[in-house]
């Protein structure tokens, strides 16, 4: 991912609405993201686009992803 | 240097709750209105206030703005000014009412009514018994209310500038306040809002401490950029903390958790709160639990290598239990303990919540500063709404679901205030010659700077200078100590590095500028809070303890009074309580008990 795309999508995850969501997706970024695909990382990026209760319920699996693009990235998220 | 110059009437800071009902009313009284926030308005702090808002409805059963105001008075222990606290509890209902119109899905009863639940400290007929005075959309309220009031924004052709960080305020030189500097992040470019009026309503700093439930957004912005223009901050030593927070990642575990039998231990594996309420154990109320909690880890029976946590354990449950009553709470424990909470006990500390104190207006959201013996001087050009302003409605404490119910009175009111106050049609002061040079030099330095702190580790050091020195139970030695360290933490602040020199999306940059607000907000409560030798609501010291004489530690002789804290200096003084509310009597002063 180019610096600014990146720079962008790490704002995007570390100022969250809710201090769940923030944790998850700042770890992620951290621990987890570096190790994608492109294809996985943008698939990343348009979950970080979601709004936060919705991400969290997806993280905290009181939501499934219906999105089969997206639900792989849900289950590293829950396990990270 | 050639800044960009955009001129509006009124520039908002923060798309929060606050903000937004603020730029309601000056965009649809045809006024030209600019909100600047760090991250899309529906991604605010607000989104996570789930409990309520309270309005004395009367919707399920028979409730009253006067009961509504003495439940407030006596949760902020006094120090609540009586006339904006009814101003809020009188205003409360309209508020609601108008939210319901802007189409918030509020719960509702078969009637058809807004449904209403109760809440701890919410009493019919002055503290008799609990009344149903909290409305709520489901546990989204907060989201659904930012929903709601971004859609009617967006119709009113308010101008938001997403991904903007405001940088400093800008004042001329007789003290009127003539707008703001800011950064848009995708360019690096700074840029001057010039206006008539400017309003902050920028949220709390819980992330002051090392364990806070607020989200990282939460930085205090409004509260260093005021400190820096000369402005002093209100009531910083008072902060709300919930008992039982994730350790290490402040998450909160809710009460239900000891309500379904969970019990707290300390490193032997001891259950501390027999020692502490024989009677009630872990079951005792939120402050209590908290103060032990934090004694336990003063004395050194903290759990974990820094013996700086306790155990909150559920693992002689029936896992069936767990998981039926206590949704997410496994989940929580798992993504942010690493532990499963059937097998092993969750680490828990006091977690820092909500911000009392703020910048001083008066309850028409204008912003107050003493000049000549007069404290409530209005700052002209100024206002400030929600949880970074100090009206004050929460005193020493705030009550549950009063939260979304300051931002919505008086983000409105702060913004009727404007309208007002423009109405006269004066034109845009000027703006002073230096305006920007105070924030580029800031940048400048920050850019340039090598060998400096690094922003991770400065923060870390106001956060644990917090958390240890100015928890949830203070201490004589530890608040002194806490000053002389917190000062020294200033000078790391004044000196931070980063190695991402970049103009364009550079977060390192804006974390940086985050921290410098944050040290502001921890220098005030440090030091209000030394000063402050009573115990009050959310300010408790071991060495002011419930006696015969002063019940609870509170001392209003000496103590019924506000701080301010001045940036300059450090200096403290303090202004007198308004206990003379608008149209009713006052609310006399009487024990704080539940």
């Amino acid at each position: 991912m180019q610096r600014e795309a990146y720079e962008r999508l790490r704002w995007r995850c570390i100022r969250r609405g809710l201090l769940e969501v923030d944790l998850a997706l700042t770890r992620f970024l951290e621990e987890t993201f570096d190790r994608l695909s492109e294809a996985e990382q943008q698939a990343f990026a348009e979950l970080a686009d979601y709004e936060d209760l919705e991400l969290w319920h997806l993280i905290s699996g009181q939501a499934e992803c219906e999105d089969a693009r997206l639900a792989p990235i849900v289950a590293m998220l829950r396990k990270s | 240097m050639n800044i960009p110059v955009l001129k509006f009437d009124a520039v908002i800071v923060g798309a929060g709750g606050a903000g937004l009902r603020s730029a309601i009313q000056l965009s649809e009284a045809g006024l030209k209105t600019a909100v600047l926030s760090k991250v899309f308005p529906t991604r605010s702090h607000t989104v996570a206030a789930q409990g309520g808002v309270a309005a004395s409805l009367g919707n399920s059963e028979e409730d009253h703005w006067r009961w509504h105001m003495y439940d407030t008075v006596k949760g902020s222990d006094w120090l609540g000014d009586q006339d904006a606290i009814e101003f809020m509890c009188k205003k409360a209902v309209e508020v609601v009412v108008e939210l319901e119109h802007y189409g918030m899905p509020f719960d509702r009863t078969d009637n058809g009514k807004i449904y209403q639940r109760p809440f701890g400290g919410h009493m019919s007929n002055f503290g008799e018994k609990p009344v149903r005075r909290s409305c709520a959309a489901a546990d989204r309220t907060g989201h659904a209310m930012l929903h709601a009031m971004y859609q009617r924004n967006v119709k009113a052709n308010t101008q938001f500038f997403v991904e903007w960080m405001a940088l400093d305020l800008i004042r001329d030189s007789e003290g009127h306040v003539v707008g703001v500097t800011a950064m848009e992040m995708e360019t690096g470019q700074v840029v001057i809002f010039h206006t008539r009026a400017t309003i902050f309503a920028t949220g709390g700093a819980g992330r002051i401490y090392a364990s806070s439930t607020n989200a990282f957004i939460n930085t205090g912005d409004g509260l260093g950029m005021a400190a820096r223009a000369g402005i002093p901050l209100e009531d910083m030593e008072f902060w709300q903390f919930h008992p039982t927070g994730v350790a290490g990642a402040g998450v909160l575990i809710t009460e239900g958790v000891r309500g379904e039998g969970g019990i707290l231990r300390n490193a032997s594996k001891e259950r501390f709160m027999e020692r502490y309420a024989p009677n009630a154990k872990d079951l005792a109320s939120r402050d209590v639990v908290a103060r032990a909690m934090a004694t336990e880890i003063k004395e050194g029976r903290g759990c974990g290598p820094n013996k700086d946590y306790v155990l909150l354990d559920i693992t002689h449950l029936d896992p069936a239990t767990i998981m039926k009553r206590l949704p997410g709470i496994r989940e929580i424990s798992i993504q942010f303990a690493g532990v499963d909470p059937i097998k092993e006990p969750i680490p828990v500390v006091p977690t820092c919540h909500y911000q009392m104190g703020g910048i001083p207006t008066n309850y028409s959201g204008r912003v107050v500063v003493p000049k000549d013996g007069d404290y409530n001087t209005v700052v002209p050009g100024f206002y400030a709404a929600g949880e970074c302003a100090c009206a004050s409605v929460h005193g020493a404490n705030r009550l549950g679901t009063n939260s979304l119910l300051d931002l919505l009175v008086f983000g409105k009111s702060a913004g009727d205030s404007a309208v007002e106050d423009l109405k006269s049609g004066k034109a845009h002061r000027d703006l002073p010659k230096d305006a920007a040079d105070f924030s580029l030099a800031r940048i400048d330095a920050i850019n340039k700077r090598k060998g400096g702190a690094s922003v991770h580790e400065a923060r870390l050091a106001i956060q644990r200078t917090m958390q240890d020195h100015a928890g949830v139970f203070r201490f004589a030695d530890m608040l002194k100590k806490g000053v002389t360290q917190i000062l020294e933490v200033e000078k790391m602040v004044e000196n931070l590095e980063i190695k991402d020199k970049s103009l364009v999306w550079n977060t390192a940059r804006v974390e940086a500028l985050e921290t410098e607000n944050l040290i502001e907000v921890a220098k005030a409560t440090m030091i209000s809070a030394e000063a402050r030798k009573e115990s009050r609501g959310a300010h408790v010291r071991d060495d002011a303890p419930d006696t015969p004489e002063f019940p609870n530690g509170r001392n209003d002789k000496e103590w019924l009074k506000h701080t301010l804290w001045h940036r300059e200096g450090n200096k403290i003084e303090y202004k007198p309580v308004n206990l003379t509310p608008l149209t009713v009597e006052t609310v006399e002063l009487k024990t704080r008990s539940y």
